[in-house]
């Protein structure tokens, strides 16, 4: 294992993140409390509880959830779309690293990224509503997973995309509307029947009901169910990812 | 000396059927320099692609100090240095942060002082804490070669080194290369420059066509194909050459001021004394004489020439 390879991609890819901190911390701090301005006090004033839970501390997990999720996209897509897009792949390309110490890097550093994302979201959620957290460790758990399981889906992207634009396609097309109707901003079962069944098809619902049962104990679908979904994901983009490397796809000539 | 490099029938088809290697057989010897020269698309760039890992060979074997460049991958390619053809650089990064990074990502541990070594090498230590983005264009060649030399290769390829620089770094590069040859680095660079095989290789591959038309040390392509010309200039212009001068293979020029004699420098004879003493017989008063001898440029655009006439010849 060339772990001082896995160390150089992971400082570099980090690098890029702390010349950019301002930004980084100030742009999430803003967007969290733009939602909770319109979705915890404009609408929040209209419903007061979900399942038990105060409306405005019931869209947390899915706030914190949303960001993390694009957050780990973008961040691992261009960090393996702009080497091939400048040229520098040529480097990880010769150099005597296997595919799972590239991934280790990039990936790793993209979940770093959008972990430490996800935490500053929860501070200033942390402001504006009373939140307890009642398994702090499957929080975590929760968090770390999907940081890592979206950060490959990100890199895979990256991979794929030939331009800019495919860049942002399945982000754009796919993954936000896949957040928004996960139950983000509301609990499934105020859907109608038939709405509720189509809901069980998409994959981050089983992720934010699993996150939301870590705060406060009420999930959507049972605790088991959401942790296989979400371990079931990085597995197949892990192995999306071995393909790649093994066969070269997009990668080389 | 030990091939440190082996390369045996390595062929690459492209996708769309183009076929940029067609079975390249080539040994190349532990600390010399060889310079691929061949036209645009002869394969030259493929070829060095391929055995340092970014392009997959379609068939055949490579190999670097033993090690079989796929099977063996990472100690093949711990070994290789590679400078490519396009300056590829982050922009936003730091001078000195791109050689630790290559340095690790190479497996080594950081070594600031070879670091700072190489950027003097380079001439890049003043400029270690720029970004590479306010760098010169020949500035940012300096940092890709420093790059390649971070992790102290073996076997360094050099891909058009040179090319879009001003002649005063071409100079540093070439004495780079001379140093990095002292201390045994084998060098493998592929130029437009023709100067630059004839100054620096030991030896010079043909390549045209996906195909190795020749290897051979550069002195002796010199020798064989190097032509040798005798410009003598003479006090009064002649208007058709005297019939004493008939058996010798002799053109008039620059209006007839200058009689051009071409001769094989490795001939048993070449013909010089005679023709002095045929000109003394003739009344031919010269003003002065000069040598030329054919560069290597002249030499690869014959050979190249010949190979396609033999190609069209078959077909």
């Amino acid at each position: 294992m060339n772990l001082l390879a896995v160390k150089s991609i992971y400082k570099s890819e980090m690098a890029r993140f702390f010349r950019t901190i301002g930004q980084s911390f100030i742009s999430p701090v803003i967007s969290t409390s733009l939602y909770f301005v319109v979705f915890g006090a404009a609408i929040g004033s209209r419903i007061q509880e979900v399942e038990g839970v105060q409306y405005g501390a019931f869209i947390v997990p899915g706030l914190i959830m949303l960001s993390v999720i694009m957050q780990s996209i973008s961040n691992a897509s261009f960090g393996i779309y702009f080497p091939k897009f400048i040229g520098t792949i040529f480097e990880l390309l010769s150099a005597p690293v296997n595919f799972l110490e590239i991934v280790l890097g990039f990936v790793g550093a993209a979940a770093t990224k959008a972990l430490f994302i996800g935490l500053v979201i929860l501070g200033t959620a942390a402001l504006f509503v009373d939140l307890t957290i009642q398994h702090p460790l499957a929080m975590i758990a929760f968090l770390v997973l999907t940081c890592l399981s979206f950060s490959l889906m990100g890199f895979i992207i990256g991979i794929w995309a030939r331009n800019f634009e495919q860049l942002q396609l399945v982000p754009l097309l796919i993954v936000t509307p896949l957040v928004f109707l996960g139950g983000s901003f509301y609990s499934v079962t105020m859907l109608p029947p038939f709405w509720q069944t189509v809901t069980m098809f998409n994959p981050v619902l089983y992720l934010i009901s699993g996150f939301r049962w870590a705060f406060f104990g009420v999930s959507d679908v049972s605790i088991g169910l959401s942790l296989g979904a979400i371990a079931f994901f990085f597995f197949v983009c892990l192995t999306i990812v071995w393909w790649i490397f093994r066969t070269g796809w997009r990668l080389r000539d | 000396m030990a091939a440190i490099l082996q390369v045996r029938d390595l062929k690459k088809t492209y996708e769309g059927g183009f076929e940029a290697l067609k079975g390249i057989a080539l040994d190349i010897e532990t600390g010399e320099i060889i310079a691929l020269l061949g036209p645009n698309g002869a394969g030259k760039t493929t070829l060095i692609s391929t055995i340092c890992g970014i392009t997959e060979p379609t068939s055949g074997t490579a190999s670097v100090g033993g090690h079989d460049i796929q099977r063996d991958y990472r100690k093949a390619r711990a070994m290789i240095g590679l400078v490519p053809q396009e300056i590829n650089l982050e922009p936003f990064s730091m001078v000195e942060d791109n050689l630790h990074f290559s340095r690790g990502l190479f497996g080594k541990p950081r070594d600031e002082a070879l670091v700072e070594s190489i950027l003097k090498r380079l001439s890049l230590w003043d400029k270690r804490r720029a970004r590479v983005r306010e760098l010169s264009g020949g500035m940012k060649r300096r940092v890709l070669i420093a790059k390649a030399l971070a992790h102290e290769p073996r076997v360094l390829f050099l891909d058009e080194p040179t090319a879009g620089v001003d002649v005063g770094l071409r100079k540093d590069m070439w004495e780079t290369v001379a140093q990095l040859k002292s201390e045994g680095v084998t060098i493998i660079l592929t130029t437009h420059y023709i100067e630059e095989a004839e100054a620096m290789a030991d030896r010079v591959g043909v390549i045209r066509n996906g195909q190795i038309l020749m290897v051979e040390p550069t002195q002796d392509l010199m020798r064989r194909f190097g032509r040798k010309e005798l410009r003598i200039e003479l006090r009064e212009p002649l208007t058709s050459l005297p019939a004493e001068l008939a058996d010798y293979e002799i053109e008039l020029a620059d209006e007839g001021q200058t009689l051009v004699y071409s001769y094989d420098t490795h001939a048993d004879r070449t013909g010089i004394a005679g023709l002095m003493r045929s000109l003394n017989e003739a009344g031919i008063v010269l003003r002065d004489v000069q040598t030329r001898q054919s560069s290597l440029e002249e030499i690869f655009v014959d050979l190249v020439a010949d190979s396609r006439t033999q190609g069209e010849a078959k077909a």
